[in-house]
């Protein structure tokens, strides 16, 4: 058995080196010929007793990798080249299953999530659903500039002479301006209290000495993740209502003398929303950062506490440092992600009393596009959102990996 | 509490290599522990303190809104408008609970978000598990580009215009399908598959192609059996995803009352009140408090929207934490 299997490897690498030189040279001889019709009638029968065939593909991937790692001086491309030589014609048989399981999937992919890309051709035109992607007609750039009203932000320019009093009308006076800065003050808000409110939460968590506390505590705190955003603010609504608990311990401690309404001050909209986030994603978060400092090896603190390290000391020197790599991966990613948090609470607690806080961009899609029916400017908008989007994601994977961090892709 | 001493002393045994510890070692450690707490000085009692407060505000500012919710929703529906109720219902009543059982939307709805979970799960995780496992094969001739095909859809999306039209262009609009097809593959949940998957020993499939085997026996016979907790993770995250939408039937099915989902009719529900507060100093108050559903009711809705998944997660703890874990850092 082992030595026809090595036969049949010996006889399969002389195939091998003999298809290369084939390549290489554009004569062959007599000889070569011979050899190489062996080695076919060899794999062939090898190939029909299917067992031998695979050991012997198996053995010949081996004797590729050995030749790898003993031959420390080939270059990277020839390794490439190696590797890619080292497929053989039976697992490519093989491997027909795995290309039209694939195929599938691209096609679905191309269906649902790139052939909407080619919509984005409608942000251009004046889409009408009568004359459809083909025959509406192009205005170029008509969409953006309505959109943006830039002659307001030089108008500011002109009258004021200063480049924030400008910024400041053109907030006040253009909604989908306004409607920018909700999205990024409330994205960086909501980042930026539950990013800090996880670790913390984390760090405190994995400091309780307890195990049932800590496991009751966690359990307790990742509940809100898995209620709807329709349930949470509906709670956080009844919460801040007249009758709901803070009016009460508001009336309780006389901060209040009749109940305060919270959704009708356009101030209060972003913290209440940060609350809600935090509310809801704290226990979520805080998962990831409990698992890394789990991974944290105990000798270190033990370490830390020979040389009288106290529980701050401890925190401070060896838990911070040890998951600021976890921490600076995540806050990349959301970062990233800032446009895209902040849809659905502002959709589901806004009101018209605070809609010049609550608009987001989504939100402006949503009233023009679905609302008044106006594709090309609801596209404009998201298209907008998505080439923002994407150049910040760029440019703090760029970050992370100057930071010498894993990159995301 | 002896079950616990034994497994306290296995599991030490277990990470520190050596033989299973005697009674005694243990009453040693354990009285050394115990000497350690007590030598903790002022600052650290302070810490503990603090740290105690802190975590038991953070569980009641948690729980109380939930639970505050559940008394509401077993109050008399009357009584209940006068507010004051916090921990227990002030005069215990199912009523509301009819109530919202007799809502026509509302129990279309439990059905088809029944539904749509349970096919949307099996589907999703079905497709999202071959195509990780078609993706985590390192012999696999487009592995990298096929991943980077779905990588891209994680950043890059047409927006919601064009995807609403596309859907409206494909009859996807006004059926159930919508549901279940459009989002059936998520690249983040095919990402955390994939990395579980590469991370089991190559031999194993080695071994199975020896006997025979193709891609597909290995799939179902080798590779799925040992991804059953990975499985369960994207289960979960695929199951909360569907029961929690709302989005998609308040879009693509608005006219369609027959293929609501619960989480629209809570929100249809609640929305009534949502609204009227913002703008209370309008004449029509009275003409919308007419339309507005007392709160005992909206209070039995939301439980009965939240229980289900409030009763399963705590049991899938384990199975969410690995996923996390292996999704949030290496996806």
């Amino acid at each position: 058995m082992a030595n026809e299997a090595d036969q049949i490897v010996n006889t399969e690498e002389a195939a091998v080196e003999n298809e290369i030189n084939a390549e290489a040279e554009t004569t062959e001889t007599a000889a070569e010929t011979v050899i190489a019709e062996n080695v076919e009638t060899v794999t062939e029968t090898a190939e029909s007793t299917e067992e031998n065939a695979v050991d012997a593909a198996y053995q010949v991937e081996n004797y590729a990798k050995e030749a790898i790692e003993h031959e420390s001086t080939l270059s990277e491309a020839q390794i490439k080249a190696l590797s890619k030589k080292r497929i053989s014609k039976g697992e490519l048989k093989r491997q027909w299953i795995l290309l039209a399981i694939g195929f599938i999937f691209v096609l679905y992919g191309l269906l649902f999530y790139y052939l909407p890309l080619g919509g984005w051709i409608m942000a251009f035109q004046n889409y009408k659903l009568k004359t459809g992607l083909f025959h509406s007609k192009f205005v170029g750039f008509d969409k953006f500039k309505f959109m943006f009203e830039f002659d307001v932000f030089e108008w500011g320019m002109e009258t004021t002479g200063n480049f924030f009093k400008a910024m400041k009308i053109w907030i006040d006076k253009v909604v989908f301006v306004r409607a920018i800065r909700n999205t990024l003050g409330m994205g960086i808000l909501n980042l930026a209290t539950t990013f800090i409110m996880a670790i913390v939460f984390a760090i405190l968590l994995n400091e309780v000495k307890n195990k049932l506390g800590k496991r009751l505590v966690q359990t307790i705190s990742y509940l809100p993740h898995f209620l709807s955003w329709i349930i949470v603010c509906g709670i956080v609504h009844d919460s801040l209502s007249g009758t709901g608990i803070v009016n009460e311990l508001l009336r309780l401690f006389h901060i209040v003398d009749d109940s305060y309404n919270f959704f009708a001050h356009p101030g209060w909209f972003w913290p209440i929303v940060a609350f809600a986030n935090v509310w809801k994603e704290t226990g979520w978060n805080a998962i990831i950062y409990l698992a890394a400092i789990t991974a944290i090896d105990p000798s270190l603190y033990e370490a830390a506490e020979i040389d009288g390290a106290g529980r701050w000391g401890k925190i401070r020197y060896i838990t911070l440092p040890s998951i600021a790599p976890t921490i600076v991966i995540l806050l990349v990613m959301n970062l990233g992600n800032l446009l895209n948090c902040g849809f659905e609470v502002q959709y589901l607690l806004g009101n018209g009393l605070v809609q010049d806080v609550a608009q987001t961009i989504d939100i402006y899609v949503l009233n023009w596009g679905v609302g008044q029916m106006d594709y090309s400017l609801g596209t404009a908008a998201g298209i907008f959102k998505s080439v923002v989007a994407i150049i910040l994601i760029l440019i703090f994977n760029t970050v992370a990996k100057k930071l010498g961090q894993e990159s995301l892709f | 509490m002896k079950m616990k001493k034994d497994d306290f002393a296995l599991n030490y045994t277990n990470s520190h290599g050596g033989e299973k510890m005697s009674d005694e070692e243990l009453k040693t450690i354990k009285r050394m522990a115990r000497k350690n707490t007590r030598r903790m000085d002022g600052w650290g009692w302070a810490f503990v303190i603090c740290n105690t407060i802190f975590l038991v505000l953070f569980t009641i500012v948690t729980l109380y809104p939930v639970w505050n919710t559940v008394a509401y929703s077993f109050n008399d529906g009357l009584d209940a408008i006068r507010g004051g109720i916090y921990l227990w219902p002030r005069k215990f009543s199912v009523e509301s609970y009819s109530k919202v059982l007799n809502i026509q939307g509302f129990v279309v709805g439990a059905k088809i978000t029944v539904l749509r979970t349970i096919l949307g799960t099996l589907t999703s995780l079905v497709a999202n598990a071959l195509l990780a496992f078609v993706i985590s094969r390192k012999r696999f001739l487009f592995r990298s580009s096929l991943s980077l095909f779905w990588v891209v859809t994680m950043y890059v999306n047409g927006g919601l215009i064009p995807v609403m039209l596309l859907y409206r262009y494909l009859h996807l609009t006004n059926t159930f399908w919508v549901y279940i097809i459009p989002g059936m593959i998520s690249a983040f949940n095919v990402m955390v598959l994939r990395t579980y998957m590469e991370d089991l020993p190559d031999e194993l499939e080695e071994s199975a192609q020896l006997d025979g085997a193709g891609y597909i026996t290995i799939f179902i016979k080798i590779i799925s059996p040992l991804c059953k907790p990975v499985y369960a993770t994207v289960a979960l995250f695929v199951a909360v995803w569907q029961w929690n939408s709302w989005f998609d039937a308040m879009l693509y099915n608005r006219m369609k009352t027959e293929y609501t989902t619960l989480q629209y009719e809570l929100m249809k529900l609640l929305n009534s009140v949502t609204q009227q507060s913002g703008s209370a100093n309008g004449n029509n108050t009275t003409a919308a408090a007419k339309q507005v559903t007392p709160v005992s009711v909206r209070s039995a809705a939301t439980v009965v929207t939240m229980v289900p998944i409030i009763c399963i997660y705590p049991f899938l703890q384990r199975y969410f934490v690995t996923g996390l874990t292996i999704g949030g850092v290496k996806g």
